[in-house]
């Protein structure tokens, strides 16, 4: 409406020429029509309604199944964009899986002086019982998921690593399955990198971290759900389903014979690898949460004693934690003995004095984070806020200061969205997947985009509202 | 494969088989109701006790009307044995054995729940019974459809089978007994209306009545009746057929996984009975007793399959 864009468009950049990655794309889209468009994405509605895709949202009286919002215009990335953000992302998985062996083992970026001692013995998400401890492969973090968001051509930030149970995959898969379905001709002329070997390349990837029990055979793998009431109960299944594996919940499993069995229509057979969808909390009622029904009572005891894989390691939520984050480029520099490719977002860490100052100062233009939170749940987007929440938090953030962050609020880059008026810019993040094995660390090509589906909204959480696209990386600049 | 997934599908194919033979009840009442002139009263307790759901029906109404018997058997979330529920059921165990099924059976699954969810939100009035009655079947159909189309012919699939075979042979013995006293042969006035209504609802109950006249060239006699519903292992819906095929799913299964269990042996037992029985001997000995022994060794067989192969801890 003649005001000049003020944040950064995949599509059309900061000045409204067609960016390059979506040049044949864009003339595509010339020629469609909006009736065209709108009766395409109802198609698309029709179709993960009627192939399950929901997610169930917690909190809520009646666990409704509820669809996360699809958009089909693509987020596009081209090749030489995508190669420099791979190699960001290994240097930094590399980096959190040294950092992970280090901490449970001589804790040698403690004595350094790099990372205060005190965040890690007084941080929850550490596990003791994990020192000394080496998993299969030595592999702590097999899974990973790493949230991108990009603010100029040249400008992307890490915002936070999942390094625990990242979800999300299934979208990635699910969503391209139906842009194949609704705009074949566009895949034909288009040249994208395909994600379909998600599904295999995990298998593989989990299978070559197999137990020093599965004695050099083809180890078994099973993922562990908490079952069909969980929010992602419908990804846990759905990557089963595609691997080839069982989807175990943890009353079909036992210790049988220093293993873990799980109960079969034969008998109890071992497992040799756990993909977990469980958090470490829940993991075994013997070592950790007495009450939790969903895991394995002496998991943790076959673990340590070489009769099984957990993937990912327990104890590996200490790199995710946000208060970690903020000293990720120390950790990266520590171990890699690099400067990190990947830039982090500043971040006020409120635990210290001058920072809170800082950030008391500042709430309106701030985003607050709960140090442990995730979901994008307890948390103050400071410029979205009105008064009223902003004085709440405040009282918040003085009795509890070293529970939050705070970071600068970025200006999250936008794709269009297709709405009844016509394409509407609105912003996204990024979550490519990444697999760690020993034979080294391998980035899908894609991943999750996430768009926030309200105008103006920053918060790309499903939770919250927030819908998914299609990420399409192109084989050619 | 898990035993907790084997249980799913077994009780994924009952519920499916319940939900679609509830429907089948509903049908030959509304049947029933439309051809005569007086009170159906009885007919619609014959359709809630052969659904079995006497005692959860009472609990809510007084009398057995048709308007409130439809929507008890169709909508009511609390009738555990309705179409609703059963379909809920059904649903929910696909999706906890989500990875055993085809995307195909998921699917068809996934829309039969979907569609009769939103035919029932609200109450059925007589003019939209038929069509209402005849998407739950068509919906059934297609699920049993993308399941022969598209399933692989090991344990996951005999299990379903199995457990489709266990409900069905229960639901046709509960429709003999429920009526079993108008095919007994001292209350044959043979030829009188009422008892040829009564008759042809049995038949349309298990979906036999064109098939019976056919094979019969339109003489019906209780004795022809229940012979063809118990021992004709050409109708799908007899008791001689059901256990014909959960023998023949149990040998796949005992070949595939090289063992044989002890429910294999009460699954013999039944259809050694049925092949050894004829009709007259049951009369002889009494129907109603025959078909209390037959749903309660059904039963038992149901029970033993769910220890033998682990369905539960």
């Amino acid at each position: 409406m003649g005001e000049a864009p003020q944040f950064f468009d995949e599509m059309d950049g900061f000045d409204g020429t067609v960016r390059a990655p979506y040049g044949a794309y864009a003339s595509w889209l010339q020629d469609m029509s909006r009736p065209a468009l709108l009766k395409k994405s109802l198609e698309a509605q029709a179709f993960f309604r009627r192939t399950g895709i929901t997610f169930n949202v917690y909190g809520q009286a009646e666990a409704d199944e509820r669809l996360i919002p699809f958009d089909l215009i693509p987020r596009i990335i081209g090749a030489h964009e995508w190669a420099n953000l791979v190699r960001g992302i290994e240097q930094r998985v590399k980096a959190i899986n040294a950092f992970l062996h280090d901490i449970y083992h001589r804790q040698e970026i403690l004595r350094a002086g790099r990372v205060p001692e005190r965040l890690i013995r007084e941080n929850a998400a550490f596990l003791p019982k994990m020192i000394g401890m080496d998993p299969p492969g030595g592999i702590y973090t097999h899974i990973v998921g790493v949230d991108l968001v990009r603010t100029g051509p040249n400008e992307f930030y890490v915002l936070e690593d999942n390094a625990r149970t990242p979800s999300g995959v299934s979208y990635m898969l699910e969503n391209r399955e139906t842009m194949l379905k609704m705009f074949p001709e566009l895949f034909s002329h288009i040249k994208v990198e395909p994600v379909q070997q998600y599904p295999t390349m995990l298998r593989r990837s989990l299978e070559r971290c197999g137990p020093p029990a599965a004695k050099g055979n083809r180890p078994t793998v099973a993922v562990l759900t908490p079952g069909i009431h969980n929010s992602a109960y419908f990804e846990h299944a759905f990557l089963a389903d595609q691997m080839g594996v069982e989807l175990v919940e943890g009353h079909d499993l036992r210790v049988t014979d220093g293993r873990i069995a799980m109960r079969t229509t034969r008998g109890y057979e071992p497992v040799d690898v756990i993909y977990r969808r469980i958090d470490d909390d829940f993991l075994d009622p013997l070592n950790f949460r007495p009450d939790s029904m969903l895991g394995v009572a002496g998991i943790l005891d076959i673990y340590r004693s070489g009769g099984i894989t957990i993937a990912n390691a327990p104890g590996t939520g200490i790199a995710d934690d946000k208060a970690i984050y903020s000293y990720m480029p120390e950790i990266v520099e520590f171990y890699t003995g690099q400067k990190p490719i990947l830039q982090n977002v500043p971040t006020w860490r409120c635990a210290e004095k001058d920072a809170l100052a800082y950030v008391l100062e500042h709430l309106e233009e701030l985003v607050v984070k709960e140090v442990h939170g995730s979901g994008g749940y307890g948390m103050l987007v400071g410029p979205a806020a009105s008064k009223a929440e902003v004085r709440a938090f405040r009282e918040k953030l003085i009795a509890r200061p070293g529970n939050y962050i705070a970071q600068p609020t970025l200006a999250l880059s936008t794709v269009p969205v297709l709405t009844k008026a016509g394409l509407a810019p609105r912003h996204v993040d990024l979550r490519p997947f990444v697999l760690v094995s020993p034979a080294g660390v391998e980035v899908t090509p894609g991943g999750l985009t996430r768009v926030a589906m309200k105008k103006g909204s920053l918060v790309v959480n499903s939770s919250q509202g927030g819908g998914t696209k299609d990420t399409w990386v192109l084989k050619e600049d | 494969m898990l035993g907790r997934t084997a249980a799913g599908l077994f009780w994924l194919a009952r519920y499916l088989e319940r939900a679609e033979n509830t429907t089948r009840l509903v049908d030959a009442g509304f049947r029933m109701a439309l051809t005569r002139a007086d009170s159906d009263t009885e007919e619609w307790r014959s359709v809630v006790t052969t659904a079995g759901c006497t005692n959860a029906y009472l609990d809510k109404h007084e009398v057995f009307r048709s308007d409130k018997v439809i929507d008890f058997v169709l909508r009511d979330k609390d009738n555990p044995t309705g179409v609703f529920r059963a379909l809920q059921e059904a649903r929910e165990n696909a999706r906890m054995t989500r990875t055993a099924l085809t995307r195909e059976v998921w699917e068809a699954i996934n829309d039969a729940w979907m569609s009769v969810r939103d035919i029932l939100k609200r109450p059925i009035a007589e003019r939209e019974l038929p069509e209402v009655l005849s998407l739950i079947r068509r919906q059934a159909a297609q699920v049993r459809g993308a399941v022969a189309g598209t399933m692989l012919r090991n344990d996951i699939y005999n299990f379903m089978q199995v457990g489709t075979l266990v409900e069905r042979a229960d639901n046709t013995a509960r429709i003999l007994d429920t009526k079993y006293y108008v095919l007994l042969p001292s209350s044959a006035s043979i030829g009188s209306s009422l008892d040829n209504v009564q008759w042809e609802m049995i038949l349309r109950s298990a979906s036999a009545e064109r098939s019976f006249y056919w094979l019969n060239g339109g003489n019906a006699s209780p004795i022809a009746i229940a012979d063809f519903l118990i021992f004709d292992a050409r109708l799908p819906r007899s008791l001689a057929f059901c256990y014909d095929g959960i023998t023949e799913y149990l040998k796949r299964l005992e070949r595939e996984y090289g063992t044989s269990a002890p429910s294999h042996e009460l699954a013999i037992r039944q259809e050694n009975r049925l092949t050894s029985l004829n009709i007259a001997r049951v009369f002889e000995k009494g129907l109603h007793e025959f078909l209390t022994g037959f749903m309660a060794q059904n039963a038992a067989f149901s029970v033993q399959i769910e220890a033998d192969y682990r369905f539960y801890e």
